[in-house]
């Protein structure tokens, strides 16, 4: 038996957590005994979206490892003890709390602290900073009692901080001392772009102030005096200005540092001692410190490789940047200051649309150098691949920033690209590792994630992977089809628009208009289903009701026997007793299997064709309505039973459950629709699992949606916070709206948004921001469904033509005798085919 | 040669759908393809759900031949011949169908060649 070495790592960031990570999955794990010190009370968590603290995310939440993550692994985590010192001589490591530990190779991921400009008064109450989950709570006490806030610093991190800010409902400034925001990413007119885009948001922007002195305020705790004269009064400041790498326990034991700080690491991310490593944002690379995750985590990896005996080494990181400040998209390529020799530029700017984009190319201008977008940033990923990669530029290099009115083809297409080219930059996946996937059989975007990895992190190469796909598919000879069918050269979106547009109404005027043949069990229910959804008419007159799916042409739930089950509404799973015996009185006399549904509703199972027309009768005298189980269509929306009654509810969780379901029953859409409402976070109503997820909060609604069960389950996303209900409702109607205009046949709302180009960002872009300007029609538009609504088995049980077809037979009164019950466990089920031949026998005797 | 034996008045048929008729014991899956005026008629037994549903399945065509479409598997049935298009060792009894004076009519064979339906023992 070999003798573990014992690995050190000082730090358990995102950047520690990184690399533990990986050394637990890499070749020689065995090998080592990992140790680990993390100076704060919980282990890594989520910094890049810490200010989702605030808007409803909680630590857990953040959390970066699962919490057997640790033990599961074997590694041995110190944590809220801070490693102070090291003993190199020895080879030990010892911590606050005395805890002393022999290291084979250590491991530094101190990360950085923030720094605060060292300007008197700068201690003073409510003077704080913005790095951890602590500090995160200290704001959130002082913003208690505060009206105003300050963040010192326009850079990328005090915009973050400014945004917390705001979500704490404080009067927000922020105060820079360059002349504009972002100086380190952005140009002037970027700056300028973004400055004016966040002042309408509401926040103030100090530029070019340099603050002297933070003394008592008189309407504020605090007041800060500038080096121009001005002052301003405020309850909070929030320092953001700039990390500095904390390098004391290095510096201490006599390892090299950079004259203004930071651990020197050669290409291996050894320090000058060669058993201790230094990564992420302690640690100094050819003079520069990287502020970002992405290049911690690569140096992170570097680590793992190396300490596996592989060749490996970190020769820098690309700092471009792409992110959402305050809702404002913000993209910064290479050397977006035009710095290199001889460098050109051009420029695209548009005050109405609030679009800034600046390229920045080489002299003979072939070459991308580095770019900067403010306002819309959809072509980022071209730009990039274009900067990294070296790849020669198009003629007119200004047709890249400049906007296309036309179907032309734009962009780089991934042909263009070399196999290096990376594709996702959260897995280091290539287009070559992509490539090979593709060819070894993947055809599909959710089939290539599972293979590669690649989409799995952020996801923001979607859009990318996706054409890699298709191009590459093409290439291969599989034709990427998205006609419906064969009837219509149309996906179902181009079917909603020629509908919409040609205010057409019937499936056999789109068919002459559009299509060819005779239509089929593709297209006629995808068809059915938009003119539901548009027009709202009944579902079984004439012209409708060849196109009804299987189950909605009889308004009930085939089964495998051909008999069918029947659910009717229990608007957010509440019923009173009365309607509880209703229920079991019709289970009763038809003699009905009786099952509680996971949409908190019940399912009566085994009705004859011929018995669904009396069981409705009973059951809509009895004050029922259709569930439209059988339907495309909202199906229930469940709910906990909220501030009513529980001890911890937040709000009335039932009452808005019942109000979504009977707003939204009856909508038909691409795929069944699930909602449920949860009281509070505890979440008993499982809200994140559904199309549409409502969790109350203190502060207001949270919504969530794209999430669903069933055989790819997928958690919801967080699309929207503290919002009251008239809000809440509009967000769902244009949500709801587009998805049914714009998702494929059978597209569940969680694969729609992962193929929309843009993802979460773009939807909440069109609903939340109106980005395309449709929301009042999607409105208009879910209005009239609601407004259209009927219960469909009302209509139905009514009109003696409609019940003709509710018999099995056009011409006799018989049943099918097909069909066959035997009991099991006190109630019906259908027989068997060992039990059919037992009932022939006994028929035929 | 078989007969016709009227089945059901022609309003008694829902455009681009289907219904079920019992024609001498046995369970017939007639449709009217409104598209091409004309009516279909096969056996309502899928041999494949094992159960009497055909008459329920969606109507259209593919690649030009008309089908139908089971509503429990979703597999295809020519509405001429009844062969399943999806297996074609899988396949329903089809008869001749027509309309005349408002009146569906069916041609059955006196023993009609049904490979797979399961129902024929009780019927006889």
């Amino acid at each position: 038996m070999t003798v573990k070495h014992s690995l050190v790592v000082i730090g358990n960031g995102m950047v520690g957590q990184h690399f533990l990570a990986n050394a637990v999955v890499c070749a020689n794990k065995d090998d080592f005994k990992i140790t680990t010190f993390c100076e704060e009370p919980r282990p890594a968590y989520d910094r890049v979206h810490l200010s989702e603290f605030f808007s409803g995310k909680t630590a857990a939440d953040l959390a970066l490892a699962d919490d057997n993550f640790f033990t599961g692994n074997g590694i041995n985590i110190h944590l809220g003890d801070k490693a102070v010192s090291i003993d190199r001589a020895n080879k030990t490591v010892t911590s606050a709390l005395g805890v002393t530990v022999v290291y084979d190779k250590l491991i530094l991921a101190t990360g950085s602290y923030p720094f605060v400009p060292p300007v008197p008064g700068h201690e003073r109450k409510n003077c704080l900073v913005y790095r951890t989950i602590e500090d995160l709570e200290a704001i959130a006490a002082a913003a208690k009692t505060g009206k105003v806030g300050v963040v010192v610093g326009g850079g990328l991190l005090g915009l973050e901080a400014a945004k917390a800010l705001k979500d704490l409902g404080l009067e927000t400034h922020v105060v820079e001392f360059a002349p504009r925001l972002m100086a380190v990413q952005l140009d002037e007119g970027g700056g300028a772009m973004l400055r004016h885009k966040i002042e309408a948001l509401g926040v103030k922007v100090h530029t070019g102030k340099n603050t002297t002195q933070i003394i008592d305020g008189e309407h504020c705790v605090n007041k800060m005096c500038f080096a121009d004269g001005e002052e301003l009064e405020t309850d909070i400041i929030l320092f953001s200005a700039g990390i500095r790498p904390r390098d004391d326990i290095a510096r201490a034991c006599g390892l090299d540092v950079g004259p203004r700080g930071g651990i020197v690491i050669n290409n291996q991310c050894q320090t000058s001692d060669p058993d201790i490593y230094a990564i992420g944002e302690c640690a100094l690379w050819n003079g520069m410190i990287f502020g970002l995750v992405a290049p911690g985590y690569t140096m992170a990896r570097a680590v793992v490789s190396h300490l596996a005996g592989e060749q490996a080494s970190f020769t820098g990181a690309d700092m471009s940047t792409k992110l959402k400040l305050m809702g404002v998209d913000v993209a910064s390529i290479g050397d977006a200051h035009a710095k290199s020799q001889g460098a050109m530029v051009y420029t695209y700017q548009n005050g109405a649309a609030e679009v800034y984009k600046r390229l920045v190319v080489s002299r003979d201008k072939k070459k991308l150098l580095g770019a900067v977008l403010v306002g819309e940033v959809s072509g980022y990923g071209t730009l990039l691949q274009y900067c990294l990669n070296g790849i020669d530029l198009p003629a007119y290099p200004d047709s890249l920033i400049l906007p296309h009115r036309s179907d032309e083809s734009v962009g780089l297409g991934p042909d263009a690209l070399p196999m290096s080219a990376q594709i996702c930059s959260c897995y280091d996946i290539s287009k070559g590792a992509v490539c090979a996937a593709i060819e070894a059989g993947c055809a599909t975007i959710n089939e290539l994630k599972a293979e590669t990895k690649a989409c799995t992190g952020c996801g923001g190469c979607a859009a990318l992977l996706k054409s890699v796909l298709d191009c590459e598919l093409t290439k291969l000879g599989v034709e990427v089809n998205t006609d419906i069918c064969e009837h219509f050269l149309y996906t179902r979106q181009d079917l909603y628009n020629l509908i919409m547009v040609g205010q057409i109404k019937t499936f056999d005027e789109l068919l002459d208009k559009h299509g060819k043949g005779r239509g089929c069990d593709i297209c006629k229910p995808a068809v059915g289903s938009i003119l539901a959804s548009y027009w709202n008419e009944y579902v079984l007159s004439d012209e409708h009701l060849g196109l009804q799916d299987t189950n909605d042409t009889f308004l009930a739930n085939m089964q495998k026997d051909g008999t069918y089950s029947v659910v009717p509404r229990i608007t957010g799973g509440e019923i009173s007793p009365d309607m509880l015996i209703a229920l079991g009185q019709v289970g009763k006399k038809y003699k009905l299997y009786t099952k509680i549904t996971g949409g908190q509703r019940v399912d009566l199972f085994g009705a004859r064709v011929d018995q669904l027309p009396y069981i409705w009768k009973e059951l809509i005298d009895a004050g029922f309505e259709s569930g439209h189980a059988y339907g495309k269509s909202l199906r229930t929306v469940k709910s906990c039973v909220g501030s009513t009654w529980c001890r911890y509810g937040i709000d009335d969780s039932v009452g808005l459950a019942i109000e979504l379901e009977n707003r939204y029953k009856g909508l038909r859409s691409p795929h069944k629709l699930k909602f449920a409402v949860s009281g509070c976070t505890r979440e008993c109503a499982e809200a994140q699992g559904k199309d549409v997820g409502v969790i109350a909060t203190e502060n207001g609604w949270s919504l969530y949606v794209c999430g669903n069960g069933g055989m790819k389950p997928r958690h919801a996303d967080l699309f929207a916070t503290g919002l009251d209900k008239a809000m809440l409702i509009k967000y769902i109607d244009r949500f709801l709206i587009f998805y049914v205009r714009t998702a494929a046949r059978l597209q569940r709302t969680s694969v729609w948004m992962e193929n929309m180009e843009g993802g979460l960002d773009y939807l909440k872009a069109v609903v939340i921001d109106d980005k395309l300007g449709i929301c009042s029609q999607l409105e208009e538009q879910m209005e009239h469904i609601i407004d259209t609504y009927q219960c469909e088995w009302k209509t139905t049980i009514y009109d003696d033509t409609k019940l003709k077809r509710f018999r099995h037979f056009i011409n006799s009164d018989q049943p099918d005798d097909n069909v066959v019950f035997v009991e099991e466990r006190g109630q019906i089920r259908p027989a068997d085919d060992d039990e059919r031949k037992h009932f022939k026998l006994m028929e035929v005797a | 040669m078989p007969q016709w034996i009227n089945v059901c008045r022609m309003d008694d048929l829902q455009p681009d759908s289907g219904v079920c008729a019992l024609v001498q014991g046995q369970q017939i899956a007639i449709f009217h393809m409104v598209k091409d005026n004309a009516v279909y008629a096969i056996h309502n037994y899928d041999p494949i759900g094992k159960a009497n549903v055909l008459s329920r399945g969606m109507i259209g065509d593919i690649k030009g031949e008309p089908v139908v479409a089971s509503p429990l598997y979703k597999q295809h049935f020519s509405l001429l011949s009844g062969i399943c298009l999806e297996d074609g060792s899988v396949s329903v009894a089809a008869y001749p169908a027509r309309v005349e004076n408002g009146f569906v009519a069916v041609q059955i064979a006196p023993a009609p060649v049904s490979t797979t339906c399961a129902k024929e023992g009780v019927s006889a």
